[in-house]
């Protein structure tokens, strides 16, 4: 490209000084650029690197804080932490490998699923974070590991503590249970480090897992410098920890696990409520499952067999699931049909059916001419069907909402069910059809839509008992919520009072009769269809399968005169409202003002089924272990 | 140098600024090393010691060496060291395995270290047979390119990618002082600078990613870029003044790997900041500065080549070392010469650095052979 030009020593020279120069220069830049770089590094972004080198070499092991206890409203217990004895692998500590794992195994009876986990769990561990070998192990295990401690260096055990519910399966649907953090779990609290600690046990279900945050309290830790490869260089001062903050409830435990012994084999939810103020007394769902159980981990058997059982041990019946509401809703739709203008004494003729266009309705008995005081004590279908039809269900709706059917609670629980109390406007919204007669009909004796929990049901007896918006709590430190006065008229309340008076005294619940002098119960029971069944078939139970019975419903309050506390219950598939029902509440009620004769009600009682629901819990896990050929469970620490 | 009457003339003819800098360097170096050993001279800073002074004194030996003889063996080294880096291929198929080593009984030579002085002597000497008329020409470039092409790709297949650089990056630089065309070395800087982007958008997924991890370390702290993110946060978490000897958390918890070798500079900049940082290379600066003096005040061809070249060699070590200790190139395995343990870059940097005492002496005796 260049034209030929004779190089000469003189051009080389040149040439080799200017390049010279340029290569100098060049190594000058690139001197210049290693400082300023390092300058960069070391002074402008000196913080960053500080605080990532510190992050490095400070690691914290975190030391888990003691869980809050949660205590019913007189104190008492109801879930405690109790010592218990652990053992670790601390994997840095470790000399011998997959010889200690079997080792420890052969002490303390491990069954080779675990020694699996504890090697895979080794396998992947940083150096100085203990691998759990086994929690809540026996005194005698604990000994023997801790005789032979200097024999299993990497080996730790210690003390530590495990969730305690004395209450045991009577508490287990309203306290839910506590266990290890899942996968799950664990990357949704962004890789909390608390939660790989063995031992550490988080709210699973009901109020452990909601309450969790209060309950959990602030970790503290142990400050450590360890080398990249995790091994610890030295302690620095620890952080301490705090505990978690014990929750009162409203609940008075006594009642609650007096209650959930008499709902004793059925399935059934009762709520207990003190009128005053909402305190929600006792909330039992039965069965359950027993708490202390799942917090060491519950084995699948365990859980095959619970959530194979038809009596729903896993579900809370008090508030997630919900049933129609039956003849308990009679006062309320009285309520409404006096506010509606009908008059009080005006009879109706029940021949014991009712033609609504080519559809006849029956009623239990034939009655004759009922007047709305004898159709509540009496529980008239035909009365309330014929009244409502007159009235119209948007004059029927609101009221029986005002009275707690279909309304929220603000509970903290995760999954609660509120139900429903249909209108014209809401079958329009939700089946895209217009209002029947017969759906009038159907809402006058709480069947077809009509969807409710047992809370909401004791909250209408709260509120017919008041005439306040009693609203049910929970937790003693939230406050009252102010009880407004409903839009009733006080002269129509005390008309239902004496009607629901009635029941309990001469009606369909005349059985149920308090064992107590001087106090009376007023109360209003309900049967709740969930199949057509014949009327020889709902006649004669026995002959029914279970699943196939009508829900048992009972709601009431007392005393009558001057009414302090409200229950209601729902027994599934349990048969006329008067028969199981109301005598489960007037123990209940018997138990707040005479515990001696209530507990002597209930030892008969628990005598004629088997025993206590821990005992026939344990007695069924072991019939169902045997009769799925598994080894039966070897009895826990004492 | 020093005159002094108490001094014998020959001491007292060394180049004693240098000898104290390179001693001053290396010094340091063992103090680092003796940090890095957790407070300890075991196992690397007495060793390394032993190894400086022995090259030290090699060094300062082949001082009195004259430039024909330089000359002269520039050829043969060449070959020699061609000839070894072929046997360690050869060992290595026979093995099965990579090898950089050649085991000569108690000897472990590792030839490539050797190709770095040995090409820029060859070079110099081949450009020094070439005529200033010729020096433009075709057979001025070839066998120029041959010369530095057949060791360079020896070198990468061993797999030593740090090596292969600085040998080719040697060469290169003797070419273009001799008067090589300007397009010769334009034509291929803008060729990289227009591939890379094509060759990068033909990547695998992997390949990209190690590309991805070296621009942004921080993008894998714990993968790929574990390397350089932990040695910026040793240097930058050094600040100004450093953690103080014996306080660097970084080297001492061995979050920074290869701390002793390669990443010996992070070591310490955690410890001695930026002041530290700044002295050393600044120091390294002096060095090389006096060796392309040496370079600018030769009076022969080879001279200028051969001494412009070995500083180079020295530079390359260097520059090329910290760029990859903060995060400015590749981890590609280049230590630190006199501070970074291990023998071998010690003793090519004593190598080049005896070649310049020699080329200096030269200089100032008068007694180099201007044709």
């Amino acid at each position: 490209m260049s034209k030929p030009i004779r190089l000469t020593n003189a051009h080389q020279s040149i040439t080799f000084s200017r390049r010279m120069l340029l290569l100098s220069g060049a190594e000058a830049a690139v001197g210049a650029m290693l400082i300023g770089r390092m300058g960069w590094l070391a002074i402008a972004q000196n913080e960053k690197y500080a605080l990532l080198s510190e992050s490095n070499r400070v690691q914290l092991i975190p030391v888990p804080p003691r869980r809050g206890w949660i205590i019913d409203r007189n104190g008492k217990p109801i879930a405690i932490n109790k010592a218990s004895f652990r053992v670790d692998i601390i994997p840095q500590q470790m000399v011998k490998g997959t010889d200690l794992v079997s080792e420890v195994a052969k002490l303390i009876d491990l069954p080779p699923d675990e020694v699996d986990r504890i090697n895979r769990e080794l396998a992947v561990s940083r150096g100085f974070q203990p691998v759990s070998v086994a929690d809540n192990i026996p005194y005698e295990q604990y000994a023997a590991i801790t005789v032979r401690l200097p024999e299993l260096p990497g080996i730790a055990a210690s003390r530590g503590f495990t969730r305690f519910y004395p209450g045991g399966s009577t508490v287990g649907q309203l306290i839910g249970y506590v266990g290890a953090a899942s996968a799950d779990e664990y990357e949704k609290e962004n890789k909390n480090p608390l939660l790989l600690i063995p031992g550490v046990k988080i709210g699973k279900e009901g109020l452990e897992k909601t309450l969790e945050p209060v309950l959990r309290g602030q970790p503290g830790g142990q400050r450590v410098e360890v080398t990249a490869r995790g091994k610890l260089v030295k302690e620095l001062d620890p952080k301490p920890d705090r505990s978690g903050n014990t929750v009162q409830l409203t609940i008075d435990s006594d009642l609650h696990q007096y209650v959930a012994r008499r709902i004793g084999d059925q399935s059934a939810a009762a709520v207990v409520i003190d009128v005053t103020n909402g305190d929600i007394l006792a909330m039992p769902s039965m069965p359950s499952f027993d708490p202390n159980n799942f917090s060491d981990g519950i084995s699948n058997n365990e859980w095959k067999m619970l959530s194979q059982d038809d009596h729903l041990p896993l579900v809370d019946k008090a508030l997630e699931s919900l049933y129609p509401s039956g003849s308990t809703i009679k006062p309320s739709m009285a309520m409404a049909l006096l506010n509606a203008g009908v008059d009080r004494s005006q009879r109706v003729d029940c021949t014991g059916a009712f033609q609504l266009g080519n559809h006849t309705f029956h009623c239990d008995k034939r009655h004759g001419p009922v007047d709305m005081d004898t159709a509540v004590v009496h529980s008239c279908d035909v009365y309330f069907y014929s009244m409502c039809l007159r009235v119209g269900a948007e004059k029927l709706s609101p009221m029986v909402r005002s009275m707690g059917f279909g309304e929220k609670f603000d509970l903290p629980f995760d999954n609660q069910r509120f139900g429903t109390i249909p209108d014209p406007e809401w079958m329009e919204r939700k089946y895209h059809r217009k209002w029947q007669g017969y759906d009038t009909v159907n809402m006058s004796i709480g069947q077809g839509m009509v969807l409710i929990n047992p809370l909401q049901l004791a909250v209408m007896a709260s509120r017919l008992a008041t005439g306040k918006r009693v609203v049910p709590r929970l937790l003693k430190n939230k406050p009252v919520v102010p009880q407004t006065q409903l839009a009733v008229d006080e002269d129509h309340l005390n008309f239902i009072r004496k009607a629901m008076w009635g029941v309990v005294d001469h009606g369909t619940a005349a059985a149920a009769k308090l064992p107590l002098d001087g106090i009376q119960m007023a109360g209003k029971t309900g049967t709740a269809q969930t199949h057509n069944l014949s009327a020889g078939e709902r006649g004669d139970y026995t002959s029914a399968t279970w699943k196939l019975r009508d829900h048992s419903l009972f709601m009431a309050f007392v005393p009558f005169d001057n009414p302090r506390y409200a229950a209601a219950t729902i027994v599934e598939h349990g048969g006329f409202g008067a028969a199981v029902a109301a005598p489960l509440i007037r123990d209940t009620i018997t138990y707040l003002y005479d515990k001696q004769k209530a507990l002597a009600a209930l030892d008969t009682f628990e005598q004629s089924i088997g025993g206590t629901p821990d005992a026939r819990l344990a007695r069924k896990t072991a019939a169902w272990r045997a009769a799925n050929g598994l080894p039966p469970i070897q009895p826990k620490q004492a | 140098m020093i005159t002094s009457a108490i001094i014998p003339k020959p001491l007292a003819r060394l180049p004693w600024r240098l000898i104290f800098l390179v001693a001053g360097i290396a010094a340091f170096g063992l103090i680092v090393l003796y940090s890095a050993a957790g407070g300890s001279i075991h196992p690397w800073a007495i060793k390394q010691a032993l190894v400086f002074l022995v090259f030290l004194v090699i060094a300062v030996a082949m001082s009195w060496m004259s430039e024909s003889t330089i000359k002269s063996i520039a050829f043969p080294l060449y070959g020699v060291t061609l000839i070894m880096l072929l046997g360690v291929e050869v060992l290595g198929f026979v093995s099965k395995g990579a090898q950089r080593w050649l085991d000569l009984g108690p000897l472990r030579l590792q030839p490539s270290e050797f190709m770095k002085p040995a090409i820029v002597l060859t070079l110099a000497r081949f450009y020094e047979l070439v005529p200033p008329a010729e020096i433009r020409k075709w057979r001025a470039i070839w066998p120029a390119l041959l010369l530095l092409g057949v060791p360079a790709v020896l070198i990468l297949v061993q797999p030593d990618l740090g090596t292969c650089i600085m040998v080719m990056l040697c060469g290169v630089t003797v070419m273009f002082l001799a008067g090589l065309p300007w397009w010769l070395f334009a034509a291929p800087a803008a060729a990289v600078g227009v591939a890379a982007p094509i060759v990068y958008g033909m990547m695998h997924g992997y390949q990209r990613k190690r590309i991805d991890v070296f621009l942004n370390p921080e993008s894998d702290p714990q993968g790929a870029g574990y390397h350089i993110a932990q040695s910026k946060i040793a240097i930058g978490s050094g600040g100004i003044w450093g953690k103080g000897f014996l306080h660097g958390s970084q080297s001492h918890l061995q979050y920074l790997p290869e701390g002793h070798t390669d990443f010996v500079f992070a070591t310490m900049a955690e410890e001695w900041g930026l002041v530290g940082g700044v002295l050393l290379i600044l120091a390294f600066a002096g060095v090389i500065r006096w060796g392309m003096r040496v370079s600018a005040s030769a009076r022969t061809r080879f001279g200028q080549l051969a001494a412009a070249g070995l500083s180079a060699t020295i530079f390359f070590y260097v520059s090329i070392n910290l760029m990859m200790v903060m995060g400015l190139a590749p981890v590609v395995g280049v230590p630190l010469p006199l501070v970074s343990f291990g023998g071998s870059a010690v003793m090519t940097v004593m190598l080049c650095l005896g070649l310049l005492m020699a080329l200096e002496r030269q200089q100032r005796t008068g007694s180099s052979n201007l044709a």
